[in-house]
């Protein structure tokens, strides 16, 4: 939850004051008791209190007399060299009872049933605070100051009265705030609901017999209440995804956070296609298959290798791009009367509705993308804020224990689960935070060099390759389509990917036996390396491909023998999408199973077959960036891509647990990455790299090359919705000159798009406000993270405070009860030496 | 129905409306469910009281390994048995609902961790509090080292004041982090 940023600062000045001002009567109370216990020792007057403490006390005299002098003498001893040790801790260490019964009495101590006063002073504070200033005090929260519990005091008449006292003011102020926020307030405080009975019955005597609830409430305020409740209960529907949750759940407690964060990451980008996919099947598949183009028949047999090459019948489908038309689309017309590429005619029929096909797809595309890096850049930025902390804390491991336990398991079974899975992420925690401690030794630079010399050579050559293997099979795809076109030739077209795929296999491997032989000791240093040579790897192919499809193919269709290079695009990115996702299957089930096999009888080692996270992050960043590259040639990409998703979800979770079902140890159920099963490492900001990861160079780098399809290249002029235009966006440009033209009112939208699109002083503009926002924000945490350790300081200042007069008492203490023992020590102000 | 006096009355009713988190449905609910609890003698007593074991019999709290905790912080009973009225009871519920705000939910989590009743968590409550989350099997419980590693942590990472113990303010400052907590500490019927 983020930290609420509050510009007004004054409430919680004043509110500090207010708290100074209780531990000001808390210390008053204090020194109160010490000079009472002090004069009633003396003067034996007879309060219950000292009757208590003085029986109390001959105990301890006793308890101390059986231990004769060996044990003062250890005391003071100890207590010399251990009174900076016990000065840091409160704990129950030789107090005497009267110390105990302060310590327990203290107002930051106690909570219970007992402590009405408290809670009432404390409501108190918070309804003057809302009648001052008229707003909600939910998220001001005081140091609760529960009243004296324990030890079994009976209320003084002095404290009842108190207590009524306290009580009569709470009610004058209930009864001064508006109906709704009294409510609010009773159900806020956390009384025994016969207190909150009494309390309503005070505070509500003007209003008898009339229920608040059938009293008039404004409208307005109803009606927000229940606009809330309508949108909260629909937010929380929609986040609270139920989608996985058993298997997750199951996931996360057999092999811990890092392998979750995996599967977590499946479902965040099978969303993202869902939606992808969802609009542009509304807008833009869904009319266009509703009013279909006539096209020639092709003639292609039906072979069932289209559905891996995505050519023969399926190039000519909804699938790609030059199925859709460049005309638009009248819907009152029937699709037999359609003629060939042009609408149904121009009829000046007002109830018709046009929809134009080419503005609906830019928009489409355009709107979606949009919306997707909007989305992202939100959940990179709120998942960065959960793993940031602005205090020195490190780990988060209090939380764990404090709010990790679900209430809502009844079943005895899923309890013993969620006890695992706690049990897991505990013993990760606390071995990270070992591991910090322990000094890295340094490896020698010399490997280091040669590790990093050869990933990056390989890469490098990786690249090189597929760049020359791919001009190589245009080249024979140039051949090929001269002559007849045959099985073999169609085949042919899965070579390309087939290659890309298996560097995608084989190098990471490579990688991880750099890592192996670098032997990292911190493994989040391993992982990041490992993640950096993969995504250095991923980049690189991605980058040849792309300049292979935007920079020559696009460019030059005619010299590679194409009509339609859009389709073709789309096409290559649906084999490659889908040999990736045959290459993993395969990889998952054979790969693994090859490596147990073989770890087991060669090796002779029974250790699990490592689940690499990074790696298989990494693939899916890949297929998602592939996906996100091919939208605007093939609309339906992310329809594959779900599908791609939702086996790999269940593969991947299947091969799992039957690999480590036979090797399955409570302790050790951790799947590391590395090869280090001694060094667990724990994901908790891996959600946050995947996703950032997901934008950068990935998301990034699709609207980059989108962006620059869209502005820069001409579409080609036989197929596709933008054929005839110079570039695509002029289709946005066109309509807007027609709104221009045929509706004069709209013309200001145009002047706004000249504006704002083609002008870059705007942009500047733009560009500087969003600066100075960001610095101006920056600012603001400087100076809250200055208060905030203020504060800490205060606080703990005031912690020292305690102790000291704590240890004083205690020391006070010893000192009137030593004179009544035989033997007792020299007391500063007693007349024995 | 059989028995009419296990009805609730109208007034009682919007009055618990108001004081608690409850809706009508759930009040409704939560009096069905609390006499069924009751044995046949009890249920002329104007308030009855309804012994722990009978509250521990409760499908939601069965397997709780807190449930022990809940019914002492909840009972009103001068005899510290852990006996609930029905207004224990509906206490008990309005602090586990969905509506109830953080600072209910984190007062009451903090009575229930403190095992000892000494109004903060000390060493030993936080000690009982880990062997709680993590079970009762021997193959789930921390070592003793690893236990003593954690306490310490965590009295580093929550004790602002530094005097050894996690005082309320001190945990409901450590709640407030979290984004999960109202969502978890919660029992439904």
């Amino acid at each position: 939850m983020a930290y609420s940023v509050d510009f007004n600062l004054s409430p919680i000045m004043e509110l500090e004051l207010e708290s100074l001002r209780g531990d000001d009567t808390a210390q008053d109370s204090m020194c109160q008791l010490i000079r009472v216990t002090g004069t009633g020792l003396e003067s034996g007057s007879p309060k219950t209190l000292e009757m208590d403490v003085l029986t109390t006390e001959s105990r301890d005299r006793l308890a101390s007399q059986m231990s004769d002098v060996r044990e003062r003498a250890d005391e003071r001893r100890l207590q010399r060299s251990e009174e900076s040790m016990q000065t840091n801790l409160l704990v129950r260490n030789r107090w005497s009872a009267a110390t105990l019964r302060v310590l327990s009495s203290m107002p930051s101590r106690s909570v219970g049933q007992q402590s009405r006063l408290e809670i009432i002073s404390q409501c108190n504070i918070r309804s003057t605070q809302l009648r001052r200033y008229h707003r909600q005090t939910k998220d001001v929260s005081l140091s609760s100051r529960p009243s004296i519990r324990g030890y079994g005091i009976e209320a003084d008449s002095e404290d009842v009265c108190e207590e009524e006292t306290k009580r009569q003011e709470l009610v004058n102020n209930l009864q001064s705030l508006s109906a709704g926020d009294r409510v609010r307030m009773l159900r806020a405080m956390p009384l025994s609901l016969a207190e909150k009975t009494k309390l309503r019955k005070l505070a509500f005597s003007d209003k008898v017999g009339q229920s608040i609830l059938s009293s008039q409430v404004p409208c307005c305020s109803l009606l927000k209440r229940t606009l809330y409740h309508i949108l909260f209960g629909c937010l929380f529907i929609l986040s609270s995804l139920q989608l996985w949750q058993v298997a997750l759940k199951r996931l996360g407690g057999r092999f811990g956070t890092g392998v979750l964060s995996y599967f977590l990451f499946i479902r965040t980008l099978l969303l993202f296609n869902v939606f992808l996919f969802l609009i542009n099947g509304l807008f833009l598949v869904l009319p266009q298959a509703i009013h279909p183009p006539l096209h020639t028949p092709s003639s292609h047999r039906v072979t069932g290798l289209e559905l891996f090459t995505g050519t023969g019948y399926l190039s000519n489908s909804l699938m790609f791009y030059g199925y859709y038309t460049n005309s638009t689309i009248n819907t009152s017309c029937r699709p037999a009367e359609a003629t060939t590429g042009t609408g149904c005619g121009t009829t000046s029929d007002p109830h018709m509705m046009a929809y134009n096909i080419p503005l609906a797809y830019f928009f489409t595309i355009g709107i979606t993308f949009f919306i997707t890096g909007i989305v992202l850049v939100y959940s990179m930025s709120k998942s960065f804020g959960r793993s940031f902390r602005v205090f020195k804390s490190q780990g988060n491991l209090a939380i764990k224990i404090f709010c990790s336990w679900d209430f809502k398991v009844s079943k005895k079974m899923s309890v013993r689960l969620q006890s695992e899975n706690i049990t897991t992420q505990l013993k990760e925690l606390l071995s990270e935070v070992k591991g910090g401690e322990e000094k890295g030794r340094l490896s020698g630079m010399a490997v280091h060099l040669l590790a990093w010399s050869i990933s990056l050579g390989s890469t490098f050559f990786c690249a090189l390759g597929i760049h020359c293997f791919a001009k190589d099979m245009h080249l024979r795809r140039l051949e090929d389509a001269e002559g007849e076109v045959s099985l073999v030739h169609e085949a042919r077209l899965l070579a390309l990917p087939g290659v890309v795929s298996c560097g995608n296999l084989l190098l990471p491997g490579l990688f991880n036996l750099m890592s192996w032989m670098e032997n990292f000791n911190s493994p989040i240093v391993c992982l990041y390396v490992s993640i950096f040579r993969n995504l250095l790897l991923k980049v690189s192919i991605l980058g040849v491909l792309c300049y292979h499809w935007l920079g020559k193919i696009a460019a030059e269709p005619e010299q590679h023998g194409l009509q339609c290079w859009e389709s073709f695009v789309g096409q290559e990115l649906y084999r490659f999408l889908l040999v990736d996702f045959i290459f993993t299957v395969l990889n998952t089930v054979f790969g693994e199973f090859i490596w147990k096999l073989f770890a087991q009888g060669v090796l002779r080692r029974r250790r699990k077959p490592v689940f690499d996270i990074a790696r298989n992050v990494l693939e899916l960043i890949y297929g998602q960036t592939l996906t996100w590259l091919g939208v605007l040639f093939t609309p339906l990409l992310p329809a594959v891509q779900i599908l791609k998703l939702l086996l790999l979800f269940h593969m991947k979770k299947s091969s799992l647990l039957v690999n480590s079902l036979v090797a399955f140890l409570p302790q050790s159920s951790l799947l590391v990455n590395c090869q280090a099963p001694r060094k667990p490492w724990r994901a908790s900001q891996m959600s946050t790299l995947f996703i950032s990861l997901l934008c950068f160079p990935s998301f990034l780098g699709a609207t980059v090359s989108v962006t620059y399809t869209i502005w820069t290249i001409k579409p080609s002029s036989g197929c596709g919705p933008f054929r005839n235009l110079p570039f695509m966006f002029h289709s946005g440009k066109q309509w807007a000159q027609e709104l221009k033209s045929t509706n004069p009112k709209l013309a200001w939208l145009n002047w706004v798009h000249s504006c704002l699109v083609e002008n870059p002083l705007f942009l500047f503009l733009m560009g500087g406000v969003f600066l100075m926002v960001i610095y101006i924000h920056t600012q603001i945490v400087d100076g809250q993270r200055k208060i905030i350790s203020l504060l800490q300081e205060q606080m703990e200042n005031e912690g020292k405070d305690k102790k000291f007069l704590i240890t004083r008492l205690q020391a006070i203490h010893e000192e009137r009860q030593y004179p009544l023992s035989p033997s007792s020590r020299p007391q500063p102000q007693g007349s024995e030496v | 129905m059989g028995t009419t006096a296990s009805q609730l009355r109208k007034d009682l009713l919007s009055e618990y409306q108001e004081l608690t988190f409850l809706t009508k449905q759930e009040i409704i609910l939560a009096h069905k469910r609390f006499s069924e609890l009751l044995s046949k003698e009890d249920r002329n007593i104007p308030t009855p009281r309804v012994p722990m074991e009978k509250v521990l019999s409760l499908p939601e709290l069965k397997s709780n390994p807190f449930r022990k905790r809940i019914c002492h912080v909840f009972s009103t009973s001068d005899m510290k048995d852990g006996s609930l009225t029905f207004e224990d009871f509906l206490d008990l519920l309005s602090a586990f609902s969905d509506s109830a705000t953080l600072e209910i939910k984190s007062h009451y989590a903090f009575r229930i961790f403190d095992f000892d009743d000494d109004g903060t968590l000390d060493g030993g409550d936080l000690e009982k509090l880990v062997n709680c989350l993590t079970g009762e099997t021997d193959g789930t419980r921390l070592t003793t080292e690893e236990m003593r590693q954690l306490i310490s942590n965590i009295l580093e990472e929550s004790d602002i004041d530094k005097d050894g113990t996690v005082n309320l303010s001190e945990f409901q400052h450590v709640i407030s982090r979290s984004p999960d907590f109202v969502s978890s500490f919660k029992i439904v019927l």
